[in-house]
C-alpha cells in the first residue's frame, strides 16, 4: 500500500485560502503531506484558489478533497451531494485593515458592523475580493448584518476588485481603503504601504475552515481512500498539534477546532 | 549523350493565348519547335518572349489554344529551365546539382558522377563545396548552367541568361550552350542581344505584340526579315 | 526606485546563489515553453508552408484567420482547455489537468497560429523566388514549400524564437490550466504574478528580471548562430 500509493497516487486539493495561496498555507501543506507522505505515502498537490473557485473545481470532479471556509457555500455543496461529510478542521479570524489616518475613526474597535456601517454612511473607500471566496461572502454576511443592501449602496466608494487577497490588499495599500482580510495573509503580506488593523476581535469575525471528500459517487476518478486518509490525517491528533504548530513572526495563524460543530 | 526517348519534341502551340486581367500577352500563337534545333524568340520589350519561352516549358497555362509535346497534351519530363537570375538554394554547389538530380530520381553514384563532370564541363569543379549563394553572378549562372547539364534534358530554355552578365562570362555561357546542343539537347533561348542571337541560333522566332510575325532560319531572317517591326529591329542594332 | 535596486540585488543574489527551489522553477518553465515551441513547430511550419504555396477558395480568409489568432489573449486560450481537459469535460478522462503536460497543450495551442502565420510570410516571400525555377526542376507546391522550410531556415529561426518567447512570458494560461502547484506546475511567470499578489516586490521584480535576462540570452545565442552560419553557407 505504501509504495504502490507514493508511486500512484497524485491526490489533489483544492484549497479555498483568503491567505496569499503560499504563505499561510503552502508550508502548512508541506507540513502535512511530508508527515502524511511518511505515514501513508501521499502527495499533496494543492490548487489555492478562493472558495468560490474551489467549490466550482469540485463541482467538476478536478478535485478529490475541498478545503475552503464559507460554511453556507460548503452547506449547498453538501446539499448538492457533490461532497460526501464536511468536517471542521481549524478556524482563525478576519481583521478589518485600515489607514493609520483612520478617517471613519473606528480604530481599536472590537465592533465589525459598526465599524461598517460607518465606513458606508461616509462612503470611504473600501476594497472588495468580489470573487466568491470565503473571505468574500463573509464581508457580504456582515453587511446583510449591518442592515446595508450593498448592491444598492456601492458606488465609487466601493472597489470590488475580483481578486485573490494579495492583490485585493496590494490594491487598498495603493488606495488607502478599507479592506476585510483574514489574519494569516496579512501576516506575511509585505506592501502594507500605511495599512494597518483596525479593528479585530468580534465573533462574527470568526472564520472556520471546513474539509469535504468531493463525492466519488458523482466523480468516479475521486481518490476515495486516499482522500480519506488526508482528511483523517487532518482531524487527528497528529495533524491538529501540526495545524497549531505553524506560526508566522511567532504568532499562531490558525487554531485546530475539529470535532466542534463550527 | 543522345537520350534514347523522345517524347516530348516536337512542341507544337496552336492558337495560344495568354491573358493576364486587361492585358492580352501571347494572341493567336501558333508555333512549332523542332527537335534538335537551337531555336531563338526575338522581339522587342513586351512582344511577350518570356511568356511564350514559359508556355513552351508548361509553367504558364495558356488562357486558350493548346500545346503538345511530341504529340501528347500532357507536359513530359526531361526539360529544364535557365533563368535571367539564376535562383540557387541556401547549399552548396554541388548540393544544388545533387537536390536537381534527386527530383528527377537520380541518385548515389550516378548522381555524383553526373555532379562531377557537369561542374568539370563548366570550369566550377574547385568551387564545388561553395555555398552556391556566396559565388559571383556569372558563376551562377554557369552553375545553373551545370544544373542543367547534369540532367541531360531533351529540351533546355533559357530565358536571357546572359543579359546580366558582363561579356567574357556571356561568352563562357555561350560555349556552355553550344556544348549542351552538341550532346543532343535541343535549344530554346531568348534574348536582347541580336549579335548573341547571330552566333547561336539556327531559326528565329519573331514576336511582336504578342504574335508571331515569322519563324524563319536565321540566316535569312538577318538578311532579309520578312516584317517591318523586325526590320525595325535589326535597324535599330546596327545604329 | 529603491524596489528597483533592490530588486536588482535579489536577482543577482537569486542567480549567484543558484537557489534549487528557483533552479527547478527556470528549469520547468524551459521545459514547458521549449516543447511546447517544438511541438507548434511541427504543426504550423508546414502548415504555414502549405498555406503559402496553395491555392484554394478561402485562402485569404484562413490567412486573415490565423494572423487574427496570432493575437489569441492566453487566459482565453487557457480557458477553453481548462474546459476540454477538466473531469467535467470531453477529454477529462485523460487526467491531464493541473500538470505540466496541460501547461504544453495550452501554450502549444497560443503558439501555433504565431508560427504558422510568420512562417506562411517567410515561406511566401521566398516561393516568389524560386518558385518557377523549383517547378522546372519537377518539384510539386509541397515539396518545393518543404525544400524551402530548410532553405529559409534562418528566418525561421526568428520565427521560433518569436514563439518561444511568447510561450515563456505568458502567465494566463498556464496558470488556469497548471494551478500554479508548488513544485509540479510553477513556472517563473506563475511565481511572478504568486510574489506579486504577496507584496512582495522585490523578490517578483528579481524574478522578472531573470525572465528577461534568460530570453535575451536565448536571443543573443541566436542571433550569433545566424550570422555565423550566414557567413559559413551564404
Amino acid at each position: 500500500m505504501k509504495r504502490r500509493s507514493f508511486l500512484a497516487s497524485l491526490m489533489l486539493v483544492a484549497l479555498a485560502t483568503t491567505t496569499a495561496p503560499v504563505a499561510a498555507d503552502e508550508p502548512f501543506i508541506v507540513v502535512a503531506s511530508t508527515t502524511s507522505t511518511e505515514q501513508s505515502g501521499i502527495k499533496v498537490r494543492v490548487v489555492a484558489v478562493g472558495t468560490g473557485q474551489a467549490l466550482d473545481i469540485g463541482r467538476r470532479g478536478d478535485a478529490d478533497v475541498v478545503f475552503v471556509h464559507a460554511r453556507s457555500a460548503e452547506e449547498k455543496f453538501l446539499a448538492e451531494g457533490q461532497g460526501v461529510k464536511r468536517y471542521p478542521v481549524m478556524y482563525n479570524d478576519f481583521v478589518l485593515i485600515g489607514p493609520k489616518s483612520d478617517p471613519a475613526k473606528v480604530a481599536g474597535g472590537h465592533d465589525i458592523v459598526a465599524a461598517f456601517q460607518k465606513i458606508e454612511a461616509s462612503k470611504l473607500p473600501f476594497v472588495s475580493r468580489g470573487d466568491r471566496s470565503g473571505t468574500h461572502i463573509a464581508e457580504l454576511e456582515l453587511w446583510k448584518t449591518a442592515g446595508i443592501d450593498i448592491d444598492k449602496a456601492k458606488g465609487p466608494w466601493y472597489r470590488d476588485t475580483g481578486q485573490g487577497m494579495g492583490p485585493a490588499l496590494n490594491t487598498a495599500a495603493s488606495m488607502n481603503a478599507y479592506i476585510l482580510a483574514d489574519r494569516g495573509t496579512w501576516l506575511s503580506f509585505k506592501n502594507r504601504g500605511d495599512l494597518e488593523i483596525v479593528v479585530e476581535g468580534d465573533k462574527r469575525l470568526f472564520n472556520q475552515y471546513g474539509v469535504m471528500l468531493v463525492n466519488p459517487e458523482k466523480h468516479p476518478n475521486v481518490k476515495q481512500d486516499l482522500g480519506q486518509k488526508f482528511i483523517d490525517w487532518l482531524v487527528s491528533p497528529r495533524g491538529q498539534s501540526v495545524i497549531a504548530s505553524y506560526k508566522i513572526d511567532g504568532q499562531q495563524l490558525f487554531f485546530p477546532n475539529a470535532g466542534s460543530d463550527a | 549523350m543522345a537520350d534514347a526517348r523522345r517524347r516530348g519534341l516536337p512542341i507544337i502551340a496552336r492558337n495560344v493565348r495568354v491573358a493576364r486581367g486587361d492585358a492580352t500577352l501571347l494572341d493567336d500563337v501558333d508555333v512549332t519547335i523542332p527537335a534538335d534545333e537551337r531555336t531563338f524568340i526575338l522581339g522587342p520589350n513586351g512582344s511577350g518572349k518570356s511568356t511564350l519561352l514559359r508556355v513552351l516549358h508548361g509553367l504558364q497555362r495558356p488562357t486558350a489554344g493548346e500545346v503538345l509535346w511530341g504529340g501528347a497534351a500532357t507536359h513530359p519530363s526531361g526539360q529544364a529551365m535557365v533563368f535571367q537570375r539564376p535562383v540557387m538554394l541556401r547549399r552548396s554547389a554541388a548540393g544544388n546539382l545533387r537536390y536537381a538530380l534527386a527530383l528527377s530520381g537520380v541518385r548515389g553514384a550516378e548522381a555524383e558522377r553526373r555532379i562531377d563532370e557537369a561542374l568539370g564541363e563548366v570550369g566550377l569543379r574547385h568551387l564545388r563545396r561553395r555555398a552556391a549563394r556566396a559565388l559571383s553572378g556569372g558563376e551562377q549562372q554557369r552553375l545553373a548552367l551545370a544544373r542543367a547539364w547534369s540532367l541531360a534534358p531533351e529540351v533546355l530554355f533559357l530565358d536571357e541568361p546572359t543579359a546580366s552578365l558582363d561579356p567574357s562570362a556571356t561568352r563562357a555561357v555561350e560555349d556552355i550552350v553550344r556544348d549542351i546542343h552538341a550532346r543532343g539537347t535541343t535549344i530554346v533561348m531568348t534574348t536582347h542581344n541580336l549579335a548573341q542571337a547571330k552566333r547561336l541560333a539556327d531559326s528565329i522566332v519573331f514576336l511582336h505584340g504578342g504574335r508571331v510575325t515569322e519563324h524563319t532560319p536565321a540566316e535569312k531572317f538577318f538578311r532579309a526579315p520578312r516584317s517591318r517591326e523586325a526590320q525595325t529591329l535589326l535597324e535599330g542594332e546596327r545604329l | 526606485m529603491s524596489t528597483f535596486s533592490e530588486s536588482l540585488l535579489v536577482a543577482v543574489g537569486l542567480i549567484v546563489h543558484l537557489d534549487p527551489h528557483l533552479t527547478g522553477i527556470v528549469l520547468l518553465s524551459l521545459r514547458v515553453s521549449l516543447t511546447a515551441t517544438l511541438v507548434a513547430a511541427l504543426i504550423g511550419l508546414p502548415l504555414g508552408a502549405w498555406i503559402a504555396v496553395s491555392r484554394f477558395p478561402g485562402r485569404d480568409a484562413l490567412i486573415a484567420v490565423l494572423n487574427a489568432m496570432m493575437g489569441l489573449p492566453p487566459v482565453v486560450v487557457g480557458l477553453v482547455i481548462y474546459l476540454l481537459l477538466s473531469r467535467a469535460g470531453p477529454l477529462g478522462s485523460w487526467g491531464l489537468l493541473f500538470t505540466p503536460t496541460a501547461m504544453v497543450i495550452a501554450q502549444t495551442v497560443l503558439i501555433a497560429p504565431i508560427l504558422a502565420a510568420l512562417s506562411r510570410q517567410v515561406i511566401a516571400d521566398a516561393w516568389t523566388e524560386y518558385r518557377e525555377q523549383l517547378t522546372s526542376l519537377g518539384a510539386t507546391p509541397f515539396g518545393g514549400a518543404l525544400t524551402l522550410l530548410w532553405d529559409t531556415r534562418y528566418s525561421l529561426a526568428t520565427v521560433l524564437l518569436a514563439g518561444f518567447g511568447r510561450a515563456i512570458a505568458e502567465v494566463g494560461a498556464v496558470i488556469i490550466v497548471g494551478g500554479n502547484i508548488d513544485g509540479v506546475t510553477r513556472v517563473m511567470t506563475t511565481t511572478i504574478a504568486l510574489e506579486t499578489s504577496k507584496g512582495d516586490l522585490p523578490l517578483a521584480l528579481g524574478l522578472g528580471t531573470t525572465l528577461i535576462a534568460l530570453t535575451l540570452i536565448l536571443n543573443l545565442a541566436a542571433q550569433a548562430t545566424k550570422s555565423w552560419a550566414r557567413a559559413r553557407f551564404g
